[in-house]
């Protein structure tokens, strides 16, 4: 019977030795297909006596068996090697760069703008808005700032042609006129911001001929001073995200506030001015009907372009107005 | 307002070093926005006196001096290059060992083989000036061997205040003093004012004509005055440090004056003038040379000093040129010392275009108690530098400004600035600045003086408490309010959502003026009569824009010539089609040009056309569907430029910039853009959700040969009008001219899908619903299936 077990020997070496399935089929096919040896050997059993036919038939099958399992796994090795070619072929350089559009962005002080107006929304102010050709009335005179006043002259205004009724039309000096206008149109509590450009004759470093402003606006009764700088103080170490930021408020003059300050804040090269506010002249709500007796309230003006160079550590306030794209792409 | 720290510290000598002073003015409200030494660090400086000056041998320039620097012993030798050293001046000489500004040792020298012991100084050497010419020339009893910054008086600072308009007081060195002394409880010393003694008759009558205008003239004739006498160098040295160029005693002596009291005042030769003096109205037309220069043709609205000639001076303002006092000439003068009204003062520096120390000043207001004394003091001042022999002080009174008395409710303090003081607290802060308080319970009765114009209501005194407490003091009371939500539109998206919008399809936001070239509106708006600044800052920013293309179009020039290849750009903006607020509607405009994507592997550089910016366009709109309608517009090229329309109403344009625009800004190619109202792209439709049908949809391409002036949305339109309700999407997925299809045709493929919510759709229903959409198609538009 050891040519039996000489046959499976063969085969096995045989099976071991094949690299491709089609080489495979063949040799199955020369051991287990219809001539195949094996199954020759099979043929043969039936001229053996019964005794020696079942003994010679287990022996048969066994090796039968032990042949299949080693084709079966061989065949999964090669499966599995001409995947593992294919996967090899197809790799990739992962380091190539990624195709298709790029992403563009927002100007920086769009999104100094954005993440003042959100720290104010959260305390629930609403913005508004208003047109940036004025009439002299919303810009000047209903702030409590009349004709030839001396404050004018701290607001180089642009004049714009083609007032009605005799009234001098402005390119608005500051975003103080929305408050005006909310005001006419509203009545306490009321509790905005307005964003926005505004425009005043002069341009060097540190000054644009249109800029951004952001004005506040808080009356109902009992707002105070005190109320005022905590709201100040709060949004500036919020926005700076600095607990221990040094804010201070001095003395100054607005015609349109009565207890007037300027803020600074205290940088690492000294004190920094960053906005003006005050409590809203009585004057001013009379002006839009509102009993200053009843309401107090505060109003102040940032500079949003001034917020926005120190929030990024840019220095020549032109930049913002040059639109070279390498400087703003870094904005993402 | 600029002055020296020394001239302060002489009126009120409060115990801070500079810095605190400085820090105490600031937060006082008068801001210190500049505080430098009065000259650079320098050291080993001394008075000298030049004993001998002879010829350098080997330099014809030079001069070798013998110099006595007071250090006893022999003189010292120096080489000095000035032209004007001459034996006997006094000047500075930096010894051996100085070091001046600009950190310049002084050694010992050879000059040409001459040695030298030192420098005889210039001011422009020592710092002292902007500018000198030669050595620094010491008056004839300046003691030599002192060191000369002790003697220049140089360790002093320089303030310069930036003052608010409501704090004229402030104006003048007595004004900060008696400010400084309420803020520190320290003493003011008041220059102490003598009348003069009146030695003469001479006078000149003075008539108030316009009393509101000018109700209290002070006047005064001097003569046998001395014009051409030397301002003394402690005077010539305060002005200078206030930024005032000495100029003739006189004038340096009314400045100074000006300083001290802030008083302006005014000298006139006295005996140019004729006749008496009346404070008036100008008549328009009238003409008066000014100081300056200028040839002023007077209008009716500006007040005048004048006399029989005619007006000499413009009142507040400046003085006239003809009856100007002459250094070499005057021998009478006759002083003014006015208060002028700051209503008639206000705004004419600006309507002329200059002004004075004296009408910013009066502008903000002058103190109408001072005048007499300014006059005695500017008198005391003349007799003592120029001499002569003064007449008596005359004045024109009328009805002064009343000081109204304003009553401070204490409660209404707490109430507005959130701390709470008592009555006595209040009181004593209100009399330290000099007011009269009155008391009547809670209220206080409150006069102010007259030199502050700045307090009129109740709110003025509140801030004075306030200043006085200090605003570092108030505490900081987190704020307490009704707690309301703010309200949310669904309909309304924040303008922030599309500008991200766009930033995501790789657009760059940008922010460029309003104000623009006018040819850019001429071009881009063929818009003749836009909206023009009086006073533009120049020429090519003289009108407001109608439209944000030029300011895109620029701005990709500019970063075309940065070397950028590809640009995407909007930008978010009012535009100004009139002057009305509902003519300032916000756009949001935007501008692609050069490759559809940036130079990458692997992708074909195909650049940015119509199309893609159409998509961008529709992906900004989007779930709303726009039409897109062929239109004309000045920026674009005729053939390629859409009006964009929502629900018929146009909200927008997009096209390629005109060719002939393309080569009069040298664009090396057409960028495309489009500009859209942005309260359209805003605007959303609530979302109410359908069922999704369950059923399997089908899909049916449809080809169809028409004419090729057949637009795709006229098929799509035609289509639409037949479909039957269970065709649920219609889109062109293909254009196509070539072989196969007749000259002057086209093909368009159109994807048809067919879906029922309520049952799987049958051949013949499918095949009926086809054929309704081409019937309706070969009907209308003559269009032939394509098999």
């Amino acid at each position: 019977m050891s040519n039996v077990q000489t046959l499976l020997d063969e085969g096995l070496a045989a099976l071991a030795a094949t690299a491709d399935p089609v080489e495979l089929e063949n040799v199955k096919a020369k051991y287990l297909g219809k001539s195949g040896a094996l199954t020759e050997l099979l043929k043969q059993l039936g001229a053996l006596p019964p005794e020696e036919k079942r003994s010679q038939g287990a022996v048969i099958n066994q090796a039968k068996q032990a042949f299949e399992a080693a084709l079966n796994g061989r065949r999964e090795a090669i499966a599995a090697e001409k995947l593992n070619q294919q996967l090899a072929a197809e790799a990739l350089d992962v380091t190539l760069p990624g195709r298709g559009n790029g992403s563009g962005g927002l100007h920086p002080v769009t999104l100094v703008k954005e993440r003042i107006v959100a720290l104010f929304q959260s305390m629930g102010f609403e913005v508004a808005d208003g047109p940036e050709i004025e009439g002299d009335w919303h810009n000047f005179e209903a702030l409590n700032t009349p004709k030839d006043h001396p404050a004018r002259s701290m607001q180089d205004t642009f004049y714009v042609g083609g007032g009605k009724d005799g009234e001098p039309l402005v390119l608005r000096t500051h975003t103080s006129p929305i408050q005006v206008r909310y005001m006419e149109n509203h009545k306490p509590p009321i509790k905005i911001v307005a964003p926005g450009r505004v425009y005043r004759v002069d341009s060097d470093a540190t000054h644009s001929p249109m800029f951004h402003q952001m004005e506040g606006l808080w009356v109902a009764e009992g707002v105070s001073f005190a109320d005022l700088k905590a709201t100040l103080i709060d949004f500036l170490r919020r926005f700076f995200e600095r607990d221990d930021l040094q804010v201070r408020f001095r003395p100054s003059f607005f015609p349109f506030t009565e207890t007037s300050a300027e803020v600074d804040v205290l940088g690492e090269r000294g004190w920094l001015e960053v906005g003006g506010c005050g409590m809203v002249h009585p004057n001013v709500l009379r002006n839009v009907g509102i009993d200053p007796e009843q309401f107090t309230g505060f109003a102040f003006g940032i500079g949003l372009d001034r917020f926005a160079m120190l929030y990024y550590g840019v220095n020549d306030l032109r930049l913002f107005f040059d639109n070279d794209l390498t400087f703003l792409g870094q904005f993402r | 307002m600029k002055f020296s720290e020394s001239w302060l510290r002489e009126l009120v000598n409060p115990a801070l070093n500079n810095a605190e002073l400085a820090e105490l003015l600031t937060m006082a409200g008068l801001e210190v926005e500049e505080n430098d030494p009065a000259a650079p660090a320098f050291d080993r400086v001394v008075v000298a006196q030049v004993l001998e000056v002879r010829k350098h041998e080997n330099a014809e320039k030079l001069n070798v001096c013998q110099v006595d620097a007071g250090l006893g012993g022999a003189p010292l030798q120096i080489v000095c290059g000035a032209p004007n050293v001459a034996p006997g001046v006094k000047v500075p000489c930096a010894l051996v060992g100085a070091s001046l500004p600009g950190d310049f040792k002084i050694k010992e020298a050879k000059l040409r083989g001459v040695e030298s012991f030192g420098m005889l100084c210039s001011a422009r050497e020592l710092g002292v000036s902007e500018e000198s010419e030669g050595l620094l020339l010491l008056p004839a009893d300046a003691p030599v061997g002192v060191s000369f910054r002790d003697y220049y008086q140089l360790d002093d600072r320089i303030l310069t205040l930036k003052l608010t308009p409501n704090r004229a007081d402030c104006l003048s060195l007595s004004g900060i003093a008696r400010e400084v002394a309420a803020l520190t409880d320290s003493r003011y010393s008041p220059v102490a004012i003598q009348p003069a003694a009146v030695t003469i008759d001479a006078q000149r009558a003075v008539h108030l004509d316009v009393p509101a205008a000018c109700p209290r003239y002070v006047g005064r004739v001097i003569q046998g005055v001395n014009a051409a006498a030397a301002t003394p160098d402690w005077m010539r040295r305060r002005l200078e440090r206030s930024g005032i160029r000495s100029i003739s005693a006189l004038v340096d002596i009314t400045n100074y004056v000006l300083m001290e009291l802030g008083q302006p005042m005014h000298a006139f030769d006295h005996a140019k003038l004729k006749g008496d003096v009346h404070v008036r109205m100008a008549v328009a037309g009238e003409q008066l040379e000014l100081l300056n220069g200028k040839q002023l043709a007077l209008e009716a609205d500006m007040l005048v000093i004048a006399d029989g000639s005619g007006p000499i001076a413009l009142a507040g303002i400046m003085g006239g040129m003809p009856t100007s006092v002459q250094a070499g000439q005057t021998r009478d003068v006759f002083l003014e010392s006015a208060y002028f009204a700051p209503a008639v003062i206000n705004g004419k520096a600006r309507r002329l275009g200059f002004g004075s120390d004296s009408s910013h000043r009066y502008e903000r207001g002058v103190d109408f108690g001072n005048c007499r004394q300014a006059m005695e003091r500017a008198t005391e001042l003349v007799l003592a530098i120029c001499g002569g022999q003064a007449g008596p002080l005359t004045e024109a009174l009328a009805e002064l400004p009343a000081r109204a008395p304003v009553t401070l409710r204490v409660p209404r303090v707490a109430r507005v600035l959130g701390i709470s003081l008592d009555v006595a607290q209040i009181v004593a802060m209100l009399q330290k600045l000099g007011l009269q308080v009155g008391q009547d319970g809670e209220r206080l009765i409150v006069t102010p003086p007259s030199y502050r114009f700045d307090i009129n209501i109740e709110e003025d005194l509140i801030e004075e408490v306030a200043r006085l407490y200090g605003y570092d003091n108030v505490p900081t009371r987190a704020p307490s309010n009704s707690l309301a939500m703010l309200k949310q539109d669904g309909k309304l998206r924040p303008a922030l959502a599309v500008k991200l919008a766009l930033a995501a399809r790789d657009f760059q936001e940008i922010v460029s003026y309003a104000f623009v070239e006018a040819q850019w509106e001429a071009d881009f708006a063929a818009n003749t009569a836009p909206v023009k600044l009086l006073n533009p800052i120049a020429s090519q920013m003289s009108v407001m824009r109608s439209t944000l293309i030029g300011g895109l179009v620029s701005t990709l020039i500019a970063n075309l010539n940065r070397k950028h290849e590809r640009v995407r750009l909007f930008e978010v903006a009012r535009v100004f089609h009139g002057v009305d607020a509902n003519q300032q509607p916000e756009k949001l405009a935007g501008l692609a040009y050069g490759p559809r994507l940036h130079e990458q592997w692997g992708a074909t550089a195909t650049r940015v056309d119509f199309y893609d910016l159409k998509a961008d366009v529709e992906a900004l709109l989007a779930p709303r569907q726009a039409r897109f309608e062929k239109a004309e517009h000045p920026a674009f090229h005729p053939g390629r430029c859409a009006n964009i329309l929502l629900d018929g109403v146009v909200v927008g344009v997009m096209g390629e910039l005109h060719p002939k625009w393309v080569q009069n800004y040298d664009l090396p190619a057409a960028p495309v853009l489009f500009e859209m109202d942005l309260a359209a792209l805003i605007q959303r439709d609530l979302i109410a959700a359908k069922p999704v049908s369950k059923f399997q949809p089908v899909r049916r391409d449809l080809a169809f040969v028409v004419d090729d002036a057949v637009q795709y949305q006229d098929i799509l339109d035609a289509m639409g009008s037949a479909k039957s309700p269970c065709v649920t999407g219609i889109e062109g997925f293909d254009v196509y001219r070539g072989k196969g299809v007749p000259e002057g045709k086209k093909s368009l493929a159109f994807k048809v899908i067919l879906q029922d919510t309520q049952k799987t759709l049958s051949d013949a229903e499918i095949d009926l619903a086809v054929s309704q959409l081409v019937a309706a198609l070969q009907q209308r538009h003559d269009a032939q299936l394509r098999s």
